[in-house]
């Protein structure tokens, strides 16, 4: 009884260490959010006193609502289109046998290994030319085919779970290739197609650097790339307090898949590394 | 409902290994034809090759007399059950039997009426909305014979449908499918590497071993008249006893001592030249406690004596087992055996070991010596060197090599 | 029974001897064309945003082009490695990427294990534990890093106000580098320890137990069982990190955006681009890092073996 008790104990002080180096960088950008420009250079890790101003601030701002906006629309439109893509490249590599399907495989492992800024030069050179620098399609191209190889192993990491004789047996009820595709295997990948969906988002929400190099205004500036930009109120205030504020509001979204989809998240990051 | 021909069928893979070597194969329509062999064997390959899920390299397969090579699964009309059941998990019962019949377009009312009749024969009424993954292995099984059943195809092929099983549940869906088949006249191909399994659903069976056909026949004829070593171990539970044996002078010299021939056996026999080396095959239930056996009997017969190592009641008969002094018999046919079945129960036993069924009334006790007799008009005589059955004179049966 | 049917059967053979081609079924057919179907989107955008750039990259690489004076576009050969490879702020910049990433990379395979070895055996608050560490991985670099920077800010820090004062943690090269590590190992470690503990569920218990009858105490079953087990799992997530941690960007620009000698050498492309505009010079720098990843990938690539991930196609037949 003692020994086991000691050692629970150990377990959650160490836990309690996890948890600490985890949360406190995050604790100090909210506990800066809600300080007032008074306290703000404080040095305090809790705020002596707390307001809403740093938020009511950002919001007064269009330059923050509109990335905000940009953010979440780009985001969202990557997200759908590289999981669509990628579901359908992830199944034809896991299931089906056709021509180039090698090189398939190899190029997206290549792209996940890409360094993103090898690419900006080109693409913001091409971006500029055909008129889709500082667009909503011009990030979201490049983050689809960044987000693709991540789509395509998990994907495919959840297709090799399904067992072949499912298909099998559609090809026996009578079903074409694409509908067994469709009705049976389609539905089951659900779970991971949405695992997939998370981990493309965050991706996608994560990015700066195509997004600092190839907008320019607030037509398609993303989050991340206003808040590095603020500049403050006025020309004299610090923005430390709406750049908290703004950071949090970018980590909102995170937190709650987090909290909600831990174990899909988990399941979806490990998937495809573990067999290689 | 059609008749499948398998015409000189082989699967060679691109890496070069040869699955299903010259498969020719009649199955007639309703027939109930089964595939059976050790695994590796070709067994499901061929299966598959029917039902248009591996492509056939050579030969031509028909199903209602028009080549179907080139046909997709899909357009051969042909239901399949699988080992793992395959049942779709994200739909009900009621879904899952209705599937095939969806995707062929039929109409929702209609569909329905099917499902169900097809329910009512497999008891499955009760549970037609309720998703696979809360169903018994027994269910399950049931649901998926009802998703081949419920669009009357041209015939059902089943790959190990029973193996998933245990063993009391395997019995009772035995007498299922075999009622079913019955009823339903449709020409069925099983799969399964049990033979007990392929003894009692078959009219007929196909034993393979590495790609090619041993032996078809009924079940009577291929434990009566085994064409070679290796149908003859296969087939028979116990399996058959494999003794090595010396032919001098009209009588067989072997570790139970000497058999005089039959007239039978030397009729065979002589007619094509066989070797003075061979291998006798005796079947358990052809010995018998010498003392129970009637005096007119024991002339056609032959008596030994040897020490009972291990004795099992069965209550209607005894499995005594012997051990046998002297070498054993040796072939490639009952090495692949010995594998195949883990080399505890390997025919003519690995120690020497000679199973034998008596009657119940035998007297014989474990760690004594006892009398026993072996009725010699029935024992097997093989060719050693390719395992064929001297005593078969019709050779005819013995299709591949 | 099959005797009769023996002749014809020979016969109908006869054009199809010699080397036949494995005739395709439909069925087969029906499978080459959705697989080309499903893989073609993925392979055109592909093909359009990452196979096109990087030879427009390429030949940008091998031009003079500077967009404040574009009449001027000329070939210029290798001229602009040339001016890359012979200046110092290429060298500086390669040098701090290289400690960076090798000196954030081992430190989160260290953390990294402790954590997976904590996560796996822990009884207290598993969930809890894998949740929390997930918000360094999910969370914005950015806001990340701006988290960091206001920590050491002087004045505004809680961790500055540990320092004496007077001290400026990020005007110092050294202290800046360290700040960027800590804050690079401070995201990543969360992932790298759930690529090991993927790792460490593939160890079977059983022999670990096997191991402890043995005699092995616990820092030898880590490292005679453990470790040799894992060595995949080590291998994609080092991999994974080293090549992630060279393109570090994010963190730097919002720490010190490459002040005092700091930057790395995707802010030194990206200054290259946006500072000066220098499109040829900025082109043969993303090249050159470019052919850096490559070696490195090559590197663990060697130690992988033939395996890449997602090329199996067991199960099929």
């Amino acid at each position: 009884m003692g020994t086991d008790s000691r050692t629970r104990i150990w377990w959650a002080l160490a836990g309690v260490v996890v948890c600490i180096y985890a949360l406190v960088p995050v604790l100090w950008i909210v506990s800066l959010s809600f300080k007032t420009t008074d306290t703000i250079t404080d040095g305090s890790f809790v705020p002596r006193s707390w307001t809403l101003d740093n938020y009511a601030q950002i919001f007064s701002l269009d330059l923050f609502t509109s990335a905000l906006v940009n953010s979440i629309g780009i985001a969202i439109i990557s997200t759908v289109l590289a999981v669509v893509i990628g579901t359908m490249a992830a199944y034809a590599i896991a299931r089906l046998d056709f021509p180039g399907k090698k090189t398939l495989v190899g190029v997206s492992l290549l792209i996940a290994m890409f360094p993103q800024i090898s690419l900006v030069s080109p693409l913001f050179d091409i971006s500029r030319a055909v008129g889709l620098f500082d667009t909503w399609p011009g990030l979201i191209l490049p983050y689809i085919t960044f987000a693709l190889p991540l789509a395509i192993y998990t994907l495919s990491a959840f297709f090799r779970e399904i067992p072949w004789e499912l298909e099998k047996a559609a090809k026996m009820d009578g079903a074409t290739p694409l509908q067994a595709f469709r009705e049976v295997i389609v539905p089951l990948a659900a779970p991971g197609v949405f695992t997939t969906a998370i981990l493309v988002f965050i991706f996608c929400w994560n990015d700066f650097l195509f997004a600092i190099s190839l907008t320019s205004t607030s037509a398609s500036q993303t989050a991340p790339v206003a808040i590095a930009n603020f500049t403050g109120a006025s020309q004299f205030a610090e923005p430390t307090g709406s750049i908290a504020a703004a950071a949090v509001l970018l980590t909102i979204p995170i937190i709650i898949f987090v909290l909600l989809f831990q174990r899909r998240i988990v399941a979806g990051l490990t998937s495809g590394a573990v067999k290689g | 409902m059609a008749d499948i021909v398998l015409d000189h069928i082989v699967k060679r893979y691109p890496d070069g290994t040869v699955a299903a070597d010259d498969l020719s194969i009649e199955i007639a329509d309703g027939e109930f034809v089964i595939l059976v062999g050790p695994s590796g064997c070709g067994k499901s390959t061929a299966l598959n090759m029917i039902a248009g899920l591996e492509d056939i390299t050579e030969g031509e397969l028909r199903i209602g007399g028009e080549r179907v090579n080139e046909k997709a699964p899909k357009d051969r009309d042909i239901a399949m059950v699988f080992q793992s059941y395959a049942l779709y998990p994200h739909m009900t019962v009621r879904e899952n039997m209705g599937f095939p019949l969806k995707l062929a377009k039929v109409d929702k009312e209609e569909i329905n009426r099917k499902v169900e009749d097809a329910a009512k024969i497999l008891d499955l009424t009760t549970h037609l909305d309720r998703k696979p993954a809360t169903m018994s292995g027994g269910q399950r099984q049931r649901v998926a014979m009802g998703r081949a059943i419920v669009r009357s195809p041209k015939a059902f092929l089943m790959d190990e449908p029973l193996s998933n099983l245990d063993a009391k549940l395997r019995v009772q869906m035995r007498t299922m499918v075999s009622k079913l088949q019955q009823r339903l006249e449709t020409t069925t191909v099983y799969v399964t590497h049990d033979q007990t399994e392929a003894m009692t659903l078959g009219d007929r069976i196909v034993v393979m071993r590495g790609g090619m056909i041993q032996q078809i026949g009924s079940p009577e004829t291929l434990y009566d008249t085994p064409a070679n070593l290796f149908v003859a171990g296969f087939i028979g539970s116990p399996a058959m006893n494999f003794l090595p044996a010396t032919l001098e002078e009209g009588v067989f010299h072997t570790p139970l001592g000497e058999f005089a021939l039959t007239d039978e056996l030397r009729g065979a026999l002589a007619s094509g030249n066989a070797p003075r080396e061979l291998i006798v095959g005796i079947r358990p239930e052809h010995f018998e406690d010498s003392a129970l056996v009637e005096d007119h009997q024991k002339a056609h017969g032959s008596v030994f004596t040897a020490q009972v190592e291990v004795l099992e009641s069965m209550g209607s008969d005894k499995y005594v087992y012997f051990s046998v002094e002297g070498e054993q018999a040796v072939s490639d046919e009952l090495a692949e055996l010995a594998a195949d079945a883990g080399t505890s129960d390997v025919p003519g036993g690995d120690s020497g070991t000679l199973v034998t069924r008596l009657s119940s009334a035998s007297t014989a006790r474990e760690g004594r010596p006892s009398e026993v007799w072996v009725d010699t008009s029935k024992i097997q005589v093989f060719d050693p060197s390719n395992g064929r059955n001297l005593t078969v004179r019709d050779a005819a049966t013995v299709a591949g090599g | 029974m099959t005797v009769q049917s023996r002749a014809t059967a020979a016969e109908r053979q006869q054009p199809s001897q010699g080397p036949t081609k494995a005739q395709r079924s439909d069925g087969k057919r029906a499978e080459r064309r959705l697989g080309i179907m499903l893989a073609a989107p993925a392979a055109i955008i592909i093909v359009l945003v990452t196979a096109y750039p990087v030879g427009y990259a390429v030949w940008l690489s091998l031009q003079r082009y500077d967009l404040r004076f574009p009449a001027e576009q000329s070939f210029a050969g290798l001229a602009n490695y040339g001016a890359v490879l012979s200046s110092s702020y290429w060298w500086q910049a390669f040098g701090v990427t290289m400690l960076i990433t090798v000196v954030s990379v081992a430190i989160e395979f260290v953390l990294g294990l402790a954590l997976a070895l904590a996560m796996h055996r822990t009884l207290v608050a598993r969930g809890l534990i894998r949740t929390v560490i997930l918000i360094p991985y999910g969370i914005v670099t950015v806001v990340a890093a701006f988290s960091w920077q206001f920590a050491w800010t002087p004045g505004t820090g809680y961790l500055a106000a540990l320092l004496p004062t007077g001290t400026a943690p990020l005007t110092d090269f050294g202290a800046s580098l360290a700040i960027i590590i800590g804050a690079e190992v401070w995201k990543t470690t969360p992932f790298m320890a759930l690529l090991l503990l993927a790792g460490l569920a593939l160890v079977p218990e059983d022999m670990l137990k096997a191991a402890a009858m043995d005699g092995a105490g616990p820092w030898q079953r880590l490292t005679q069982i453990i470790l040799p087990m894992m060595k995949p799992a080590i291998l994609v997530a080092l991999l994974f990190r080293t090549l992630d941690a060279f393109r570090v960007f994010d963190n730097i620009y919002i720490l010190t955006n490459g002040a005092n000698g700091t930057g790395s050498v995707s802010m030194l492309g990206y200054n290259n681009l946006f500072k000066a505009f220098n499109l040829g010079i900025g082109s043969a720098i993303s090249v050159l890092i470019f052919i850096s990843v490559a070696i490195i990938a090559l590197i663990f690539i060697r130690l992988f073996g033939a395996s890449a991930p997602g090329s199996d196609n067991t199960g099929k037949r």
